[in-house]
């Protein structure tokens, strides 16, 4: 065992990457979409609606669909979820609105919302049209920093109410983790960068990338030029492993290896160990591990440290990545990783066990050989770039306090997203979030709550 | 053992499913196939008189409505009878009738409504060997604009005419198709049974559009660029069958006429629904069309096992069983009432019960109970209407149930099993002195 880490790209043959990875699911044909609509019971106060962080009339878009009405369809999620095309993507359906649909009692199958959302919101996207338009200007101008589905979000549901905002962004393109944090299979043909382009289609908005809070500007200086702020910024860094990494080469962070991934232009050139460990229980650590293994890792093994039902990855991900050949090990944490000439050979675990509502470890260990070892037990939010300013907000659980409006303590900031507390670390409740904290800005800013401009 | 043969007004066949006069029955190559397939009997596409062939349309001939899943719920069309030479037809009903002498060829004919016209093509039919005679009165398309088909189903006095002209010139069972684009179907049916008919058979085609193309603006099906109306058949027609084949087994004038049973067949459900009304035989076009002629085998298994289950061994021992169940509103029992009852266990919580009626019936089904989503029925404003357990998407959830013996909560009054009908109705005007019986003669 001293030759050299096996990391290597170009595991698959030239024309083997498109294949692997393309549309997760193809998209519903408008045949299937409508006989996929016609189980819908268009149910009264529908609990599908209910469960929808962003509570989309499900039934209606679906009778949309189902009457031949695709693009009315796609307005009506539109009107409720601005990022529907990416969150019929990457929601966890089967927790949210499928888990409540009725059709699980009736059959055990629900309706297939996420896909049929897909297929409206596709409609749309593909007709080209512009559903929105600024609305009258207010003379007020609203700073969004984050150009993720928060800020996106609250951006546009400004400048249907006449608002003009600028979004900064300090990565080089807009999506925020819609564009560099998810699997490329999820969003495949671009589809993150042609949803931003036709949010930001409304008008009034101008979006400024490389421009980093904390680093090119400060809170004070955007509460000074601007009449409020929503915060849209994310998670910033990656939990800690516990143990020594020693600095090995192969040890490595789930986040930016999917960045990485998402952010190449030619896959075959993206190396990737022949045995990679993935340390996690979470969305993250399934996308990674199943990326690792589309681009022609022999064997991916994720290790998380409690039982299959309290991972965060959902039911339908985990069995994604068993089908995609990756191997799931429950109940162990990882103790030391081990390498020899600076790079990682194998990771030891202890095993572990619940007792009295603890987790303790059972006094058993093992080792798994591992080239390269992805960390994704959860990402932190960092405060730091809204220091320098003589007032920041407060934090509450380590991110950012906000009322129902997602007002934070100061009375002309707002957050959204995976900063703010209460979040549940999903794409759509970041849109929520700014769709809310936009209504709540318009709120205070004029003393009224209009509808939308259509 | 179940026994599925049937003689029809003289007609044997070795079960009630024949093909109605239709594309389905159109020549020998088809019939053979039916056959084979095991159909009981067919009614022979109709014939028109010698003479030049009748000219359809090269161009679509049906309309058709499409469920979600593009299930067929009707169908229409705008065929003609035969256009074949009339010899030809004949000398294929002959040689079928020799090749499978157990089953039933009956001959669908329109000819002018003149005597000459009949006699001179009822011999010659008689001459295949055919059992029988079914006349073309209901066709409702292209025909009848030429003075034939339901042109003359829509007159009384001219069904019987020609009616009485068959049975004079003709040995053979005279079977009287009836057209449904009439207000009182009973009508006809009585004109034929005057006129010697020795059976009615119905529904023929209703007039119908199926729907419009609204890129181009044109109803369909279209020829060219106009469309006409069509004939439409299929389940969506059944129930208007179901009650017009109802109303001639229980009219006075009527009752014991052999009836044929046409209009939505699919199933051997559907059948024995037509055969629990009053029927002897039933006719299917629709469904053979759709799925082909094997569809018989579903139909032939499912009747043979229901009446086995029933303990009925021949078809005429529910032949009009239900007949008897079958009134005017005038001797409904006003004083019978039901409740809606949900089952909590089966209930999937869609709402759909509750919103149906409270927002176009009776506000009677809660929504939410002590802040929970929970649908129950509130029995104080319950008028018993079923709506909420029709609309109900699962079966048995939401039930009828009578009051017996006990306060109906809505009204106040006790339900105790008695029994008063409109005539007898104290709110009745007319209730003093009813003009007709209390209870209908059955």
């Amino acid at each position: 065992m001293t030759s050299a880490p096996d990391i290597r790209a170009g595991r698959l043959g030239c024309g083997e990457y498109a294949d692997a990875f393309s549309d997760l699911h193809a998209p519903l044909d408008k045949h299937e979409a409508r006989v996929a609509a016609e189980r819908c019971l268009f149910c009264y106060d529908a609990p599908c609606v209910t469960a929808c962080p962003t509570s989309i009339d499900i039934p209606l878009f679906i009778k949309q669909i189902a009457t031949g009405n695709a693009q009315g369809a796609g307005k009506t999620i539109l009107d409720s979820n601005i990022l529907g095309g990416m969150c019929a993507r990457v929601c966890p359906t089967e927790t949210l609105c499928e888990q409540a649909c009725v059709r699980n009692d009736a059959e055990g199958k629900p309706v297939i919302i996420g896909e049929l959302q897909r297929h409206a919101t596709d409609a749309v996207m593909a007709s080209g049209r512009r559903l929105y338009k600024q609305g009258a200007p207010t003379g007020k101008r609203v700073a969004v920093v984050g150009a993720g589905p928060a800020g996106l979000s609250c951006a546009h549901k400004l400048a249907t109410l006449g608002y003009d905002v600028v979004v900064f962004d300090a990565r080089q393109k807009p999506g925020g983790l819609n564009e560099h944090g998810i699997a490329s299979y999820k969003s495949t043909n671009n589809f993150a960068q042609a949803e931003v382009d036709w949010i930001l289609s409304v008008g009034g908005i101008e979006l400024r990338c490389g421009h980093a809070l904390g680093r090119d500007f400060t809170l004070a200086d955007l509460r000074r030029d601007f009449d409020a702020v929503f915060l849209g910024l994310g998670l910033q860094a990656v939990n800690a492993l516990g143990v020594d990494d020693g600095g090995l080469r192969g040890v490595e962070d789930a986040v930016a290896f999917i960045e990485n991934l998402r952010q190449s232009t030619d896959l075959s050139k993206l190396p990737i160990g022949r045995r990679v460990v993935v340390i996690g229980g979470g969305m993250t650590a399934v996308d990674a591990a199943v990326q690792a293994k589309k681009l022609g890792a022999e064997e991916v093994t994720i290790v998380y440290r409690r039982s299959a039902g309290q991972m965060g990855a959902s039911r339908y991900e985990q069995e994604l990545a068993l089908t995609e050949g990756v191997v799931v090990r429950h109940w162990a944490r990882p103790l030391s990783v081990h390498g020899e000439n600076g790079a990682l050979r194998s990771v030891t675990f202890a095993a572990t066990a619940e007792k009295d509502g603890r987790l303790v470890d059972t006094g058993e260990t093992f080792s798994l050989p591992a080239d390269q070892l992805f960390k994704a037990i959860g990402q932190l939010f960092v405060p730091q770039d809204l220091e320098g300013s003589s007032d920041t907000p407060d934090l509450v659980s380590g991110r950012i306090a906000v009322d129902s409006g997602r007002r934070t303590s100061l009375p002309d900031v707002w957050a959204g997203g995976d900063c703010a507390a209460g979040s549940r670390d999903l794409t759509v409740v970041a849109v929520e979030d700014g769709k809310q904290a936009a209504l709540s800005i318009n709120h205070a800013l004029r003393g009224i709550m209009p509808m939308a401009a259509e | 053992m179940t026994d599925l043969s049937v003689n029809f007004c003289g007609i044997k066949s070795p079960n009630p499913f024949w093909l109605a006069s239709a594309p389905p029955t159109d020549k020998a190559y088809n019939i053979e196939r039916a056959f084979r397939a095991g159909w009981g009997g067919v009614v022979w596409k109709t014939l028109g008189e010698e003479g030049p062939p009748v000219v359809n349309v090269s161009g679509p001939r049906y309309g058709v409505v499409h469920g979600p899943d593009r299930r067929i719920s009707a169908f229409n069309n705008i065929e003609l009878i035969t256009d074949r030479p009339l010899e030809v037809n004949l000398q294929e009903i002959t040689e079928m009738k020799k090749r499978w002498p157990d089953r039933a060829i009956v001959v669908s004919l329109m000819v002018p409504c003149e005597e000459e016209a009949w006699k001179r093509i009822l011999p010659r039919v008689e001459a295949t060997g055919a059992d029988g005679i079914e006349l073309n009165f209901g066709c409702p398309h292209g025909m009848s604009e030429r003075g034939m088909g339901a042109a003359v189903g829509q007159v009384p006095e001219y069904v019987e005419m020609v009616t009485r002209w068959c049975k004079t010139h003709s040995r053979m069972p005279v079977i009287v198709k009836l057209t449904p684009n009439i207000s009182d179907v009973r009508k006809p049916a009585e004109a034929a049974k005057r006129g010697g008919a020795d059976a009615v058979s119905l529904i023929n085609t209703i007039n119908s559009i199926t729907g419009v193309d609204l890129e181009r603006m044109i109803p369909s099906p279209h020829t060219d660029g106009k469309a006409t109306h069509g004939g439409m058949c299929g389940p969506a027609v059944k129930p208007i069958a179901l009650n017009m084949v109802a109303e001639i087994a229980r009219s006075p004038a009527t009752r014991g006429l052999p009836i044929s049973g046409i209009g939505g067949i699919e199933t051997w459900r559907d059948a024995a629904e037509f055969i629990a009304l009053g029927c002897g035989t039933v006719q299917v076009c629709t469904a053979a069309m759709v799925y082909g002629f094997k569809i018989v085998q579903e139909m032939i298994t499912g009747l043979e096992a229901f009446m086995d289950e029933r303990g009925y061994a021949n078809i005429s021992d529910f032949v009009g069983a239900a007949v008897p169940n079958v009134t005017d509103w005038q001797y409904l029992n006003l004083n019978y009432a039901v409740k809606a009852k949900i089952d909590q266990d089966l209930c999937i919580k869609c709402g759909r019960c509750h919103v149906a009626c409270e927002d176009t019936s009776h506000q009677a089904i809660t929504h939410l109970v002590n802040g929970v989503r929970h649908f129950e029925v509130i029995d104080e404003e319950c008028v018993g209407c079923n709506l909420c357990a029709s609309v109900c998407p699962i079966e048995n959830c939401i039930t009828m149930e009578p009051l017996v013996n006990e306060i109906d909560r809505r009204t106040g009054r006790m339900v105790d099993g008695s029994y008063l009908n409109w005539t007898q109705h104290p709110n009745n005007p007319m209730s003093a002195k009813p003009l007709q019986p209390a209870e209908p003669a059955e």
